[in-house]
């Protein structure tokens, strides 16, 4: 294993002009300053990048190989995106130039809202939250200054979460000073009519909704759901984390829903970053825009400018106006589509889907088995003495990232498989025998998918000796070994 | 497992008399076989008062996270410390070493109202059906 | 150009595979009604070398810090990025992975991180670190929250000399909520003691200040923080990483919660993003913080090795009751922090913060001398100062760009007293040069 930066000790190559070591306590009044020296790594340059380029050999990205983690959308991510963020004139913007520097960015900004209400259907758009959690708070804040703003007189202090929603929803509608009350899914897998329309009444803000649902599939009453939630005086908030699926397809605002965040670092092609950045702009219907975060921009002839006063506004989500450079990956994936190439994406995403699935059936039960959508969700043969967990692991030996596990929390032992629109159907059969494989290990070498995997870097890692030593920094003779 | 000589919650706590109007408290095998390895218990302070049913701390593992409910009423009178550097300890023993609290006992009757082994272990059957 | 992998044959062979004539047979759940027929209003389809030309286009309708001498700081920061840093960041290794929930092939993610909270922690003096935040702004108000909750109280006294956009997140977050947000002026720069000292009760939570603040002026933390904790109250600071290569850390000064933009630690200006929200504390609220968390474990073949921890606190395992609602975060900036900590060393960092102060100061004594220019607070500071103008600063700044200057920011937007006075910032990659040429120009506004 590569040691820790810390570890190294060579001279350290320098950046800048050495400063002279007197002029902070020239300028600053001694009991400002540091005492101690800080402790940072003493490395030199070639150290620096022979020890970060070990780590990167220790990963595994898109670009190593194929990446099926469910409700996450691993697709491929374009180099260009990587090349034009990059310009000087884009990277090299300092966000409170003065509006006739930043003419391009606010073009791009613009142009780019322009065309996530153009797939989306909504009147009003945000770029503002830097990732989905954040677009999903930004969108509950709009949804409780709409009630506050139209019937103050209401009592509404609850948001429905599906029993299929990412843990996300809950959490955020908690932080949005909500109480979270949960709505059953049927046995189709979709969401229980009968016990939304129990749970709908006075006191519902919103039901957040993610379509396709964390099982991949259509909300096929998706209709009917915003008929209800509407007439009850609710919100419907939809969750644009399996968006890919739907893009070209069909126009959220038009299947009823009044707010929703999209993942640009899923739909959009633009990377994960290892966990981030990403950007989670936020759409909505006419009604909701007085409430958007500030500042918007507007064009005037050919001019843009910011407009930073809106009376309803619910305020800013973050500082500055969100993170622009994933914006720009976004604008170019968006250009270089083009109308022919978005309207292939969510098709496509579909038909991997279902290719996939229908191959995997042969040897993995399927529990919610009508036609999916972009992911599907399926489960170790009851009788197998290997757990979900075991054939994750040993889908790393097959040279693949593992699906996700354990989710959507309504199905013993998930894997969610999302094979996006970009993966060949050569990709998807190698996978598949790889699959089939181990479907015959866990019948007649069971030990062999509990030792897994034995290929990679590391092998199994004691979580519960980290969760009970909690060792979170680097302390010289400190190690968990 | 589940000891004949204790009392059971339907929440999957123990309880044991221990002297003196004292109880104490865990959870079961079974609980602390769903949760997986435990890494952190959360425990309440000494002279706690805790009614029926409250919750009384949390019970943390690598993938999941569980309150704590207090089978009967009381003053808390004693935790177990043992557990802040071993929680291991309610994985391994979860009826001896693995104890949380100890309470003294408010209302005697509520004893009566807690489930006995065989129902317990009528419970987990069918939960785990 | 689209990136969809499959040949027409290789669909034809899917669809005969699933006994269907076409993909649309698959969405049949679908309201048939609602499936777009018509062709979407976007622009039509380019190649690779048309989408790089138009967005060579936009680029060059901004002015960049590349061709222009910045002055602007103001929560960000031009300062001179090591080539390690995009060399390493630019691996599809890193940047194409996604969080790091399988360690035995993310070790390379988790280990960064790892480091990066080390740093994090030596360069605040703080006990634990997380992986990161959204931005500076998002972090404060994570502390914030953290702080009632660990507190139980529900006043929070935030000092006006705060970044206002910090602020007005603060507010958006806890806008009808059961927590109060009081806001405490300044006096010549700095928080006045005074005002705080009326407000600050047992009912308060934290005293939040930022260090330098918004001015630059540097905050009497040490009293401050005496301040808050007399009253039991939590003291926050909200911090310019780079600032910490001289001044003292905040664990020094008695900070228990460290917020931060650490944009400054090897991340262009970007328009505003993406940055880096850092987030430390005291070992005392270690499971009560927000995101993500790596720690230090073995494998099962006995290696060293890093896996996310304390996830019970998290969203995916405690919903409703997680600490806070957050997932993606921004770990690729903190990768890039990592690289251009490791690059520079203590030494680097120290070289970066004190020719920056020395740059500041420089350009503030001579304004100081220009007749009719005055230096608005008298106070000690970093590299950030305020300075009112006698003439009209719009057509100023006009002008300094006619120079390739990018001037001061305007601050009476942000606080009306603050008439004809900008915000000026110097950082290491200003010239002697650079900044003479600012100050003749600067002698011409009457």
């Amino acid at each position: 294993m590569e040691k820790v930066i810390f570890e190294y000790h060579s001279q350290s190559t320098s950046y800048v002009p050495a400063a002279d070591p007197q002029a902070a306590k020239k300028h600053i009044p001694v009991e400002y300053l540091g005492v101690e020296e800080v402790i940072l790594p003493q490395v030199s340059e070639q150290d620096v990048i022979r020890h970060f380029t070990a780590l990167s050999k220790l990963n595994f990205g898109v670009d190593n190989g194929f990446y099926p983690l469910g409700s996450c959308t691993m697709k491929y991510n374009p180099k260009i995106n990587e090349t034009v963020a990059d310009f000087d004139g884009l990277a090299g913007i300092h966000p409170y130039a003065p509006e006739e520097c930043v003419q391009g960015a606010l073009q791009l900004v613009y142009e780019l809202e322009g065309f996530l209400k153009e797939v989306s259907g909504f009147a009003g758009m945000t770029l503002q939250p830097a990732a989905g959690a954040h677009g999903e708070i930004t969108g509950v804040l709009l949804i409780k200054a709409y009630h506050q703003q139209n019937h103050p007189e209401q009592k509404r202090t609850v948001i429905l979460v599906p029993d299929t929603a990412h843990g996300t929803n809950p959490a955020t509608a908690a932080l949005a000073g909500y109480q979270v009350r949960q709505v059953k899914s049927d046995d189709q897998g979709d969401i229980d009519l009968d016990d939304l329309q129990r749970n709908l009444g006075p006191d519902i803000a919103a039901l957040m909704l993610t379509n396709p649902n964390t099982l991949g599939l259509f909300e096929k009453n998706i209709l009917e759901v915003s008929r209800q939630v509407h007439k009850s005086g609710a919100l419907l908030y939809g969750d644009g984390a399996n968006f890919n699926a739907l893009l070209g397809l069909i126009k959220p605002a038009e299947l009823g829903f009044d707010v929703m965040h999209f993942n640009l670092h899923k739909t959009f092609s633009t990377p994960h970053g290892g966990g981030g950045p990403g950007a989670g702009a936020v759409g909505t219907i006419k009604e909701l825009t007085p409430f958007l975060p500030v500042p918007q921009v507007i064009k005037k002839g050919k001019k843009y400018f910011w407009k930073h006063q809106q009376a309803n506004s619910i305020g800013k989500v973050r500082s500055f106006y969100g993170n622009f450079l994933i914006a720009v990956r976004a604008y170019a994936y968006f250009f270089a589509l083009g109308a022919e190439g978005i309207a292939r994406v969510g098709r496509q995403a579909v038909l991997n889907a279902n290719y996939l699935k229908h191959k995997l059936e042969n040897y993995y039960p399927v529990p919610y088995g009508r036609t999916c959508m972009h992911e599907f969700v399926m489960t170790p043969h009851h009788d197998w003495a290997v757990s979900t967990l075991d054939i994750a692991k040993r889908i790393i030996d097959y040279g693949f990232h593992p699906p996700t596990i354990y989710f959507p929390l309504i199905v013993h032992e998930a894997m969610m498989i999302e094979p996006t629109e970009t993966e060949t159907k050569e990709t998807m059969d190698t996978f598949v025998n790889a699959l089939g494989q181990i479907a015959a290990e866990a019948v007649q070498n069971p030990e062999l998918l509990k030792k897994a995997p034995l290929t990679s870097p590391v092998g199994r890692i004691d979580e519960a000796r980290a969760g009970r030593q909690l060792i979170l920094k680097y302390e010289k003779g400190r190690d968990a070994r | 497992m589940v000891p004949k000589d204790l009392k059971y919650s339907k929440s999957h706590e123990w309880v044991k008399a221990v002297g003196n109007n004292t109880m104490m408290i865990g959870i079961t095998d079974y609980a602390q076989e769903e949760l997986g390895d435990i890494v952190f218990v959360e425990l309440p302070k000494v002279e706690q008062q805790l009614k029926q049913q409250e919750s009384f701390g949390v019970a943390e593992s690598v993938k999941a996270v569980s309150d704590l409910f207090s089978p009967v009423s009381g003053m808390v009178v004693a935790v177990n410390e043992a557990l802040g550097k071993q929680p291991e300890l309610v994985n391994k023993e979860p009826y001896t070493n693995g104890w949380m609290i100890k309470i003294s006992l408010a209302a005697p009757a509520e004893l009566s109202g807690l489930l006995s082994a065989e129902d317990y272990e009528k419970l987990i059957n069918e939960g785990s059906k | 150009m689209d990136y969809i992998g499959n040949t027409e044959a290789d669909n034809k062979d899917i669809l005969r595979e699933l006994g269907i004539a076409s993909t649309e047979d698959l969405l049949k759940d679908l309201p048939q009604d609602r499936i777009i027929r018509q062709r979407l209003g976007l622009p039509p389809a380019a190649s690779e070398f048309e989408v790089k030309t138009q967005l060579r286009k936009i680029a060059s309708q901004n002015s960049s810090v590349a061709d222009f001498a910045c002055f602007l700081g103001a929560g960000a920061y031009d300062h001179y990025i090591p080539s390690t840093v995009p060399v390493i960041t630019k691996r599809g290794e890193f940047y194409t992975a996604y969080t790091p929930y399988q360690p035995e092939i993310s070790q390379g993610t988790l280990q960064s991180i790892f480091e990066y909270q080390t740093m994090i922690c030596n360069l605040t003096g703080m006990d634990v670190a997380n992986a990161s935040l959204y931005d500076g702004a998002t972090a404060l108000y994570e502390a914030i929250h953290l702080a009632c909750e660990h507190t139980q109280r529900n006043i929070i006294l935030v000092a006006k000399a705060i970044h206002p956009e910090y602020r007005q997140v603060v507010h958006t977050y806890l806008k009808n909520s059961r927590i109060i947000i009081k806001e405490i002026p300044f006096l010549a720069g700095l928080t006045d003691l005074a005002a705080l000292k009326s407000q600050l009760t047992d009912q308060v939570a934290a005293v939040v200040v930022q260090q330098p603040n918004f001015f630059g002026c540097l905050e009497p933390v040490q009293q401050l923080g005496a301040m808050s904790h007399e009253q039991g109250a939590l003291f926050i600071t909200s911090v310019y990483p780079v600032s910490l290569g001289v001044l003292q850390k905040p664990a020094e000064y008695g900070a228990d919660i460290v917020t931060g933009e650490g944009q400054s630690l090897g991340l262009p200006v970007s328009f505003g993003g993406p940055y880096l929200g850092i987030f430390a504390c005291r070992q005392e609220f270690m499971r009560k913080m927000p995101g993500r968390i790596v720690g230090e474990s073995i494998d099962n073949r006995g290696q060293r090795a890093y896996v996310l921890t304390l996830q019970a606190r998290e969203q995916h395992i405690r919903r409703e009751r997680a600490t806070s609602n957050i997932c993606s975060n921004e770990a690729l900036c903190a990768l890039s922090a990592c690289v251009y900590l490791s690059s520079m060393g203590a030494a680097g960092l120290r070289d970066v913060a004190t020719a920056s102060l020395s740059g500041a100061h420089y350009l503030a004594n001579a304004i100081g001398r220009i007749p009719g220019w005055k230096i608005n607070f008298k106070t000690a500071f970093f590299n950030e100062f305020v300075a009112t103008a006698p003439g009209n600063i719009e057509a100023l700044n006009r002008r300094l760009l006619r120079k390739n200057i990018i001037g001061g920011l305007p601050l009476e937007k942000y606080y009306p007293e603050l008439k004809k006075s900008l915000l000026f910032c110097v950082t290491e990659k200003r010239t002697k040069t650079e900044i003479d040429t600012l100050v003749s120009i600067l002698k011409e506004n009457r």
